[in-house]
């Protein structure tokens, strides 16, 4: 195990994500294409924080930042989902192409 | 380098390899599962994956709240999707995508292009020395120096669950949320007319 391999490792994950924000209708489906970019990102962190940082805990304290964006980036996803469903009964991207009431 | 120094070196490397192919296939498998649901949990494995990447490289304290920050906001949303599923118990086969194949392009670009850096740029070889401390000195860490930085997230969460219980909310702040604006009148001077007073002058 070295830094190079986890890196592939990390960008495996984010292309997995990137794909799945990209090509999925549901929206749901698209957040989820989002945190498997975050859980990328957080494995590259922390490998990073593991071989090149000499163990600050500064290097822990980003992947930190990094979870409590995810769980932002959820719990916002999850309402504007439920209040978009209520005003336009849409659960897929195609259904909202028009930003009007 | 191999990693762990209380792991015997191969036995860390053959779970790494398992740890990191398994969380990638399942990371995989999230987007080709027939159910929504079957896709949460698979996405869950993936961060399980990852979870025990990071026990490896010992960070003991984000392996576990990872596993554990997941398990739970996986389990909301295996709820969320049985609430939007189109597809139960996934029966038939659900292939619910749109411009394919510029998602497939752009998800082998985004992983190559991080590949190429990580495999061809150049980073500092300060490994961990010490593995006892990493909890400890994480502590100290966000209780001492870097404390503005976890206040500051502990008051975004808060902001974060404020605002999404005010837009997950049926009472919207112009009338019930399910009747939606209305669109505001052309002319200047006119009354805007918002839903819940429209429903006034209907029923008078």
């Amino acid at each position: 195990m070295s830094l190079e391999i986890l890196l592939v490792v990390a960008a495996a994950l984010f292309g997995i994500g990137v794909y799945g924000a990209l090509s999925q209708q549901s929206f749901v489906m698209i957040m989820m294409g989002l945190e498997m970019m975050l859980n990328g990102a957080i494995l590259a962190g922390v490998s990073l924080w593991y071989f090149s940082a000499a163990g600050s805990p500064k290097g822990q304290l980003l992947a930190i930042v990094a979870m409590a964006v995810m769980a932002v980036e959820a719990a916002i996803g999850f309402a504007l989902v439920i209040n978009i469903y209520r005003v336009r009964k849409a659960d897929i991207t195609e259904k909202v192409k028009a930003l009007r009431g | 380098m191999t990693i762990g120094t209380d792991h015997a070196p191969l036995f860390a490397d053959v779970l790494f390899w398992m740890l990191a192919v398994g969380s990638v296939l399942a990371g995989w498998r999230v987007f080709r599962a027939d159910s929504m649901v079957r896709a949460a949990y698979w996405l869950l494995a993936s961060f399980a994956g990852t979870a025990g990447i990071l026990l490896l490289l010992h960070a003991r304290f984000l392996g576990l709240i990872l596993l554990l920050m997941m398990a739970g906001e996986m389990t909301i949303m295996a709820a969320f999707m049985v609430m939007f599923m189109m597809n139960p118990a996934g029966l038939n086969p659900m292939n619910m995508v749109h411009q394919h194949r510029t998602a497939i392009i752009a998800g082998v670009g985004a992983f190559l292009g991080l590949a190429a850096v990580g495999v061809f740029g150049e980073f500092p070889a300060r490994p961990l020395l010490d593995a006892s401390q990493v909890t400890a000195d994480l502590g100290v860490e966000l209780l001492g120096d870097s404390m503005m930085v976890f206040e500051t997230a502990g008051v975004a969460l808060l902001a974060t669950m404020i605002g999404s219980i005010a837009l997950a909310a049926h009472r919207g702040r112009f009338g019930p949320a399910d009747e939606g604006s209305e669109p505001p009148a052309l002319v200047p001077e006119a009354e805007t007319v918002r839903p819940g007073d429209s429903r006034d002058e209907e029923q008078s």
